[in-house]
């Protein structure tokens, strides 16, 4: 008996990007504080790298490899690709800020990394103990980012509760497995979709492990009654942070939902539909009421994201591509908003002024009437109100939901959004009707000026043009099912 | 009948294209410039209109100026636009009242010209967009983007109660909105994924749903023109806004709610339309009497034109559930008059604003000793508002009240009363600010209008006489689209 290696080329990404890991990792122990750009640029390269990697290998057809543990697929890279654009921009814009606080050190763009490598791991897992070992690569890297600033209170009190909350979910998401593993007698994702197909003893333990796994995911992707923990680490966290929870690992856990829910347990739809539905709806009620109530910016931005990943849920409730590909859309022009609202709020912030509040946004129109410009757009984009591409993606997951017959959600769903567009033209009110309380300039880099431009510029342009993205989409979800 | 210039794209994209020009000149130091632009882009926008009025083909009921691309495959989407009867008068009064208003916003807009001036411009073009759009996700991003510039207008502009005003406008009309999304979604959906407002039309519903999404569409419009008892968003939006965002409300933004009743409503849920057409009648009667009786209290002027707008507008719907061609013709002449009246009776307050900084009635009295000018203009509109036979405000309210009486006495005498609450409220108030001693002080220092006041007052007056003796030229464009709508809501779709 010969031991066969795998077959390491499907995965030579994330192989690329933990070995830069440690490389950044020692580079940054030879460079002193004021060379620390060195670790920043090699940090960008290594996205960059990556993304080399997986575009010159993007796959077109389902490759499974370490005996059907990883999987490299159409869905999987197109995750991937936007996963580095997302870090990347994300290091971008939080450049400056994390430099002016203290926080320019190595750890900061090594846990990214590592953070980011979780999330490749997740995307491309096709066995449950891989998605559980990326879930927690990923997690992990968050609750030390979220403690970065060790001196300060409440980023202290956000990581514990992060930490705590997210064990808990981790646990139950490990607990849901092992039933599902009872049930079939295997973990990897197809052959559990098979074992189900060809009917199980235990139909009892596979729908409470599924109860499980899906309590695990809402926790993961803060979906009510399971988002506590959202408003106080968005808050807590440096806003830096939280424009990296916000924005990429939402693909990430859009790939876990697609490998547990869809390749793993589809044929148990109808069950999961109906805890969906209750979740969705629930995420979407909380959210947008209590977002109303904020006056931190952070904090309702937290709630707007629990609001949003109701309206995400919505999308897979259909079970089929055109649900999938829709909540994909809804996934990719929510971080794109996410994206352009945290870098503005960072924008506000300068060196020894934190801007937290909703009323900082007071008067922007007269500091500077194209950041606020760039700032009205995104609201409006959030509120889901055309020509913006905030707006498609409802439109594309209203259309999932009604075309599986759930006409009476499209309603809830839209009678929501409506209390939800209230907050956000709050924003704009404070922008455009009221009277600055600063006259400091608005500086910035000039990347950071050029990405923030075209972030905001994007979400009117592909609000306007929306197929190339809708296309792209499509074809990931087809091409891997 | 081919056309192959694409007229109407110019008609929706030029304004807009004028408008990012005037926000490009950006601070007010370069106000003037942004004037001249926003000036030149409005006239241009109208001249470019003019063409869909002399190359029309009034015998034809076909779309025409037909334009249809591909906008976005994944839902069927097109970019597809062309006008008939209905609309193409619409799209007219748009492109004439967008100049106004620059014109009336010269001088009085003295922060953030360039704003101001844009916003209208865009406006305009949008509104153009959703007069002309065929494909019903078009014509819902055309329908939800001018809640923007408005939302922005009343805002940054508007008077001391501004931001409650804006709000209550902008979500008051995105409720109505977001069901009618819905609606559109279910159409797509029974079509076989067509967004086609045409396709629509031809579409089979069963009872129950034509019925949901009857009321789906009446939220949407009735919000938007506004129908008794939703319409308590537009006195304060009225009331805060500034001259020019008044104006565009009432000329042209409750047009689409009239719009959508005909593009939608009748000929996509016929069956509906009937089996509910005594609640519309009912609800369009109470907007004529009993809003016409609270505008007779109203303390403020520009309060009192708009509830005035409701009950006026309470004709368009009225004549539109009669199911009878002189009805809807009656209530699209009503229409395009109260864009023209009501634009001029909120120009004339704002004339009067604009000196005294006060709306309220009991501030004037006497202005006729000071603005004899002014108060002939005045006297002229106030008639038409109150519906004197040779303004334009008598030929829309005669052709429904005839045409109800056809369907039942009392409708019809109910609807009458409008003659004597019109005439009521309008010429108390007239008699109270320009009649009687000039007691107020500050009347004492009115000066009467400027050139450029004049030159906007006249343009209204010389069309509300026109059409008020001679209104063949609107309602020969009209005919045969709304005789075969006629037709069409007559037969039955289930």
């Amino acid at each position: 008996m010969s031991f066969m290696p795998p077959d390491f080329a499907p995965a030579s990404s994330e192989i690329f990007m933990l070995i830069m890991v440690c490389v950044v990792m020692l580079a940054d122990l030879t460079v002193g504080q004021n060379r620390r750009y060195v670790t920043y640029l090699l940090t960008q390269a290594t996205l960059f790298g990556c993304a080399v990697l997986t575009f010159s290998s993007f796959s077109n057809e389902v490759v499974l490899t370490f005996s059907g543990m990883f999987v490299d697929d159409t869905l999987a890279d197109t995750l991937k690709l936007m996963t580095y654009g997302t870090v990347s921009a994300v290091l971008i814009y939080s450049h400056t800020y994390i430099a002016d606080r203290g926080m320019l050190r190595g750890e900061f763009f090594s846990l990214t990394l590592f953070a980011t490598l979780g999330m490749m791991v997740m995307i491309s897992a096709s066995h449950f103990l891989t998605l559980y070992l990326g879930l927690e690569i990923l997690s992990l890297s968050l609750y030390a980012l979220v403690a970065l600033r060790r001196d300060s209170v409440i980023s202290t009190e956000a990581a514990m509760k992060f930490f705590v909350l997210g064990a808990l979910a981790s646990g139950f998401l490990l607990y849901g497995m092992s039933m599902i593993y009872g049930a079939t007698g295997s973990l990897q994702v197809t052959e559990v979709a098979k074992a189900i197909q060809n009917g199980v003893n235990a139909k009892e333990v596979l729908v409470v492990g599924l109860v499980f796994i899906v309590a695990g995911i809402s926790f993961k992707l803060s979906a009510a009654p399971f988002h506590m923990w959202a408003p106080d680490v968005y808050q807590g966290a440096p806003t830096a942070v939280t424009l990296f929870i916000g924005s990429a690992p939402k693909f990430a856990a859009f790939g876990f939902v697609m490998r547990l829910l869809i390749e793993g347990l589809e044929q148990m739809a109808s069950d999961w539909q109906g805890m969906l539905v209750i979740l969705a709806v629930m995420s979407m009620a909380i959210g947008n009421i209590a977002a109303i109530a904020q006056s931190n910016i952070k904090r309702m931005l937290a709630y707007s994201t629990i609001s949003h990943m109701g309206f995400l849920l919505l999308g897979f409730i259909s079970a089929d591509a055109n649900g999938y590909s829709s909540a994909l859309f809804y996934v990719i022009a929510y971080v794109l908003m996410t994206l352009g609202t945290f870098a503005m709020i960072m924008l506000l912030c300068r060196n020894g002024f934190e801007a937290e509040n909703i009323s900082d946004f007071k008067g922007l129109s007269k500091r500077n009437a194209w950041y606020a410009f760039i700032t009205l757009l995104l609201m409006f984009s959030l509120a889901g109100i055309p020509p913006m591409i905030g707006f498609y993606a409802k439109l594309a997951v209203l259309q999932a939901v009604v075309n599986a017959g759930f006409v009476w959600l499209a309603v809830v769903a839209v009678l929501f959004s409506l209390i939800g567009a209230f907050y956000y033209l709050r924003i704009i009110k404070f922008m455009y009707f009221d009277e600055p309380e600063t006259n400091e300039p608005i500086l910035l880099n000039n990347d950071v000026k050029i990405l923030l431009n075209a972030n905001g510029l994007a979400i009117l342009v592909l609000g306007i043009f929306p197929q190339a993205l809708m296309g792209i989409s499509l074809y990931a979800i087809q091409n891997s099912m | 009948m081919s056309f192959d210039f694409p007229l109407l794209s110019l008609i929706i994209w030029l304004p807009i294209l004028f408008g990012v020009a005037v926000f490009a000149t950006g601070h007010d130091r370069n106000a003037q410039l942004a004037r001249y632009i926003a000036l030149t882009g409005s006239i241009l926008g109208f001249m470019v209109a003019l063409p869909l009025y002399t190359q029309f083909n009034i015998t034809s009921t076909a779309m025409q100026f037909v334009e249809n691309y591909v906008w976005f495959e994944r839902f069927n989407v097109n970019y597809h636009i062309g006008v008939d009867g209905i609309s193409m008068p619409l799209i007219l009064l748009n492109c004439l009242i967008t100049p106004l208003v620059v014109i009336a916003g010269w001088e009085v807009i003295k922060e953030r010209v360039s704003q101001y001036m844009g916003a209208f411009l865009v406006m305009s073009g949008i509104v153009n967009g959703v007069f002309s759009s065929l494909d019903a996700m078009l014509f819902y991003v055309f329908w939800e983007a001018s809640l923007i510039p408005m939302f922005l207008i009343i805002g940054i502009w508007g008077g001391p109660n501004r931001v409650y005003a804006a709000i209550k406008f902008f979500l008051y009309t995105l409720l109505g909105s977001l069901l009618m999304l819905v609606a559109f979604i279910y159409l797509y959906k029974t079509s076989g994924g067509s967004f086609s407002i045409q396709d629509y039309h031809q579409l089979a519903i069963p009872l129950t749903p034509q019925i949901l999404i009857f009321i789906a569409f009446l939220l949407a419009f009735a919000v938007k023109v506004p129908m008794w008892p939703v319409h308590t968003w537009l006195p304060d939006a009225h009331v805060e806004a500034p001259t020019g965002g008044s104006v565009v409300l009432a000329a042209i933004l409750l047009k689409l709610g009239g719009y959508g009743f005909l593009r939608f409503s009748l000929p996509i849920t016929p069956d509906a339309s009937h089996y509910l057409a005594d609640m519309m009648i009912v609800l369009s009667l109470i907007a004529v009497v009993y809003i016409g009786l609270i505008a007779l209290m109203q303390a403020d002027m520009k309060k009192l034109i708009a509830y005035s707008s409701v009950a006026h507008m309470g004709f368009v719907t009225l004549g539109f559930f009669l199911f009878d061609a002189y009805g809807v013709e009656g209530a699209m002449v009503q229409m395009i008059s109260h864009g023209f009246i009501s634009g001029a009776m909120f120009l004339c307050v704002g004339v009067l604003y604009d000196r005294m900084h006060s709306r309220q009635i009991t501030d004037y009295g006497g202005v006729v000793n000071k603005m004899p000018i002014f108060a002939a203009f005045f006297m002229l509109f106030a008639m038409a508002n109150a519906g004197l036979p040779g303004t334009s405000g008598f030929v829309g309210e005669f052709m429904v009240i005839m045409s109800t009486m056809k369907i039942s006495f009392w409708y019809a005498f109910f609807a009458a009363l409008t003659l004597i609450l019109g005439a009521a409220y309008t010429l108390w108030m007239y008699k109270r600010v320009i009649f009687g001693q000039v007691t107020n002080s500050a009347v004492e220092e009115l000066q009467d209008i400027s050139k450029r006041e004049f030159v906007l007052l006249a343009i209204l007056a010389v069309l509300v006489l026109w059409f008020g003796v001679y209104p063949f030229p609107l309602t020969e464009v009209m005919h045969a689209t709304v005789d075969q709508l006629i037709v069409h809501v007559n037969s039955s779709k289930l």
